[in-house]
């Protein structure tokens, strides 16, 4: 029995949602656009860990190779949203996501 | 499959084209590669051996026995939607200096989008709601030194990504239930009613919706679309709406009005119904105080979504998945239509309020008089390709026991008509002022088109439907 067995599926269960809520609440309430990437990334890692325990306790290998894609896209769209938000700092000079209310009438 | 490769190859030519300098002919080879996709597609009618259209170990399937027609005749209509698309944009992209990239971005977007009409595996979902929404992202922010296009890019990123984590919490705990991605295992494992499912297996479902009404703009998670929508450079604005939202509510329909989820419909099309009717009142209230014309088109395409979010709650009846694919045609030929005509008003009135519509009837009748009839498809009076659409639609919803939803629709359409008429009344009956309005002959083709396309279909909705119903029989 490899180490990811021993403890019970609900707990990794219970610590996904938490880490999954953690990331959530982080995306709605902080504003510093930075710390938003983070907890996205957060959201999506809190997956990932369930993916693997689910893995280990349907002795199935399919989700632990979805983690690498999801891990692959995660970069991507990183990438993307740090190209971003270098465009809008050259612009505005912070990344503060309170300044994004130009278009509100 | 070939419709993918097609896309994907012309992506990485059309990302050549800028190394070897053949930029010249990258219109006319996107055009060709775009025709090429679509003839790919149509061909699937004509397989006819059992294992058809199963690709990548069965993670696509262009089509089973029992669904053969849904994801051929979608992923026609968006990549048609984009052949459309890419003549009605021959100015955005070649104002920009690096138009092979966006060209590029453009490719793999579709490809993306095709892969979300036959997806038969919940990792393919995953791969084509990443595939379809990144390249967005960029395309919403490719104005670079404007704070609105990227205050569009930043809020899109930021939904996409929080959208697309539920989405991934949902497929997780799915999975976890089932123990596969396979949607047919999932499947056989929801028909089995003896097993008692997990507690979690309902929270995946939920979490999966709400990533996916994410995705199509549906309320309550509808309030990034507005700013997003007008922000974005307006040609950006019109794939958005156009494109991405049939490849989603595609999506949405492969995977609740197919036999995966259809088994749990008793647990979630309340839901769902309660959400159609949410999003088609805010989106048809919302519009009606808008004075930005392209503000208004964003909310009447969140109040759009709302009426296909209502054809998968009709999960009831058989006739869903026509009208879904019906409407997302008209509709979609109406936006481009109407998109094509703002493109115009904004390049010659440098804003797009509705003041600026005014007396285009008189300045330019070819405008005048095919905006007319892309809103009269889009607010759903006949003979326009919209009434049979939304007709489609309230007769699954009153088949499948949703009368009340239906009402709330025929509502919510009344007010569509309010402000879709404003604009008409604006060209027909308002002085018009000095400002001259010209027209490409690209755009003039392209107008006529599609106005032809949306009378036709309003004239001969079988053509459309009896597509499917001949290829249901094979």
């Amino acid at each position: 029995m490899s180490a990811i067995e021993i403890i019970p599926l609900q707990w990794y269960i219970t610590l996904s949602a938490l880490l999954f809520g953690l990331g959530v609440l982080g995306v709605l309430f902080r504003r510093n656009a930075i710390v938003i990437l983070m907890c996205i990334e957060m959201m999506l890692n809190a997956v990932n860990l369930l993916l693997v325990a689910f893995s280990a306790h349907h002795s199935d290998p399919h989700a632990q190779v979805f983690v690498f894609f999801v891990m692959a896209v995660a970069a991507a769209e990183v990438a993307v949203g740090l190209a971003i938000l270098i465009a809008i700092y050259r612009n505005t000079r912070t990344t503060d996501i309170d300044f994004l209310n130009q278009l509100k009438h | 499959m070939k419709p993918i490769l097609i896309l994907t190859g012309l992506g990485i030519l059309t990302l050549l084209a800028e190394l070897f300098r053949f930029r010249k002919a990258l219109f006319p080879l996107v055009i060709i590669g775009l025709l090429g996709a679509l003839a790919a597609t149509i061909s699937y009618a004509w397989y006819d051996d059992g294992a058809m259209g199963a690709f990548i170990n069965g993670m696509l399937r262009f089509g089973s026995k029992e669904a053969v027609s849904f994801p051929m005749i979608t992923s026609a209509i968006i990549i048609t939607t984009a052949l459309l698309w890419y003549l009605m944009q021959k100015d955005f992209l070649s104002d920009e200096s690096n138009v092979t990239d966006h060209t590029a971005l453009v490719m793999f977007m579709l490809a993306g989008a095709i892969i979300l009409t036959c997806f038969s595996n919940l990792t393919m979902l995953f791969l084509g709601v990443e595939i379809l929404s990144i390249p967005l992202y960029v395309m919403a922010g490719s104005r670079k030194n404007d704070l609105h296009s990227n205050e569009s890019a930043f809020k899109y990123f930021l939904t996409g990504s929080f959208a697309s984590g539920f989405l991934l919490f949902g497929i997780a705990l799915i999975y976890g239930a089932v123990g596969s991605f396979d949607m047919n295992v999932i499947g056989e494992v929801m028909m089995d009613s003896a097993k008692a499912q997990p507690a979690f297996l309902y929270a995946g479902v939920v979490l999966l919706l709400v990533g996916m009404l994410f995705k199509v703009s549906a309320a309550p998670f509808h309030f990034w679309a507005p700013d997003v929508y007008q922000g974005a450079p307006t040609a950006v604005t019109a794939l958005m709406s156009t494109v991405v939202k049939t490849a989603a509510i595609v999506a949405i329909a492969n995977l609740f009005l197919s036999k995966v989820l259809g088994p749990l419909a008793s647990f979630w099309a309340p839901v769902l119904a309660v959400c159609a009717a949410l999003t088609l009142l805010i989106g048809n209230i919302s519009a009606v105080v808008q004075t930005s014309v392209k503000r208004m088109l964003a909310f009447s395409s969140i109040s759009h979504a709302g009426f296909l979010v209502m054809a998968v709650a009709a999960v009831g009846s058989s006739m869903a998945p026509r009208a879904i694919y019906f409407y997302t045609a008209a509709y979609s030929f109406a936006s481009i239509t109407a998109f094509t005509v703002l493109l115009n008003i904004i390049k010659a009135h440098r804003n797009d309020n509705v003041d600026s519509f005014n007396g285009l009837a008189k300045k330019n009748p070819l405008l005048a008089v095919t905006m007319t009839i892309g809103l009269l498809s889009l607010a759903g009076i006949p003979p326009t390709a919209g009434f049979f659409g939304k007709y489609y639609i309230f007769a699954a919803a009153f088949s499948s026991g949703y009368g009340w939803l239906a009402v709330v629709g025929i509502l919510a359409s009344l007010i569509g008509v309010y402000y879709y008429f404003r604009l008409i009344i604006a060209m027909y009956f308002r002085p018009a002022d000095e400002t001259a309005v010209t027209v490409s002959s690209t755009h003039q083709v392209l107008l006529f088109v599609t106005a032809v396309f949306t009378i036709v279909l309003g004239l001969l909705p079988d053509l459309l439907l009896n597509i499917s119903a001949m290829a249901d029989g094979k």
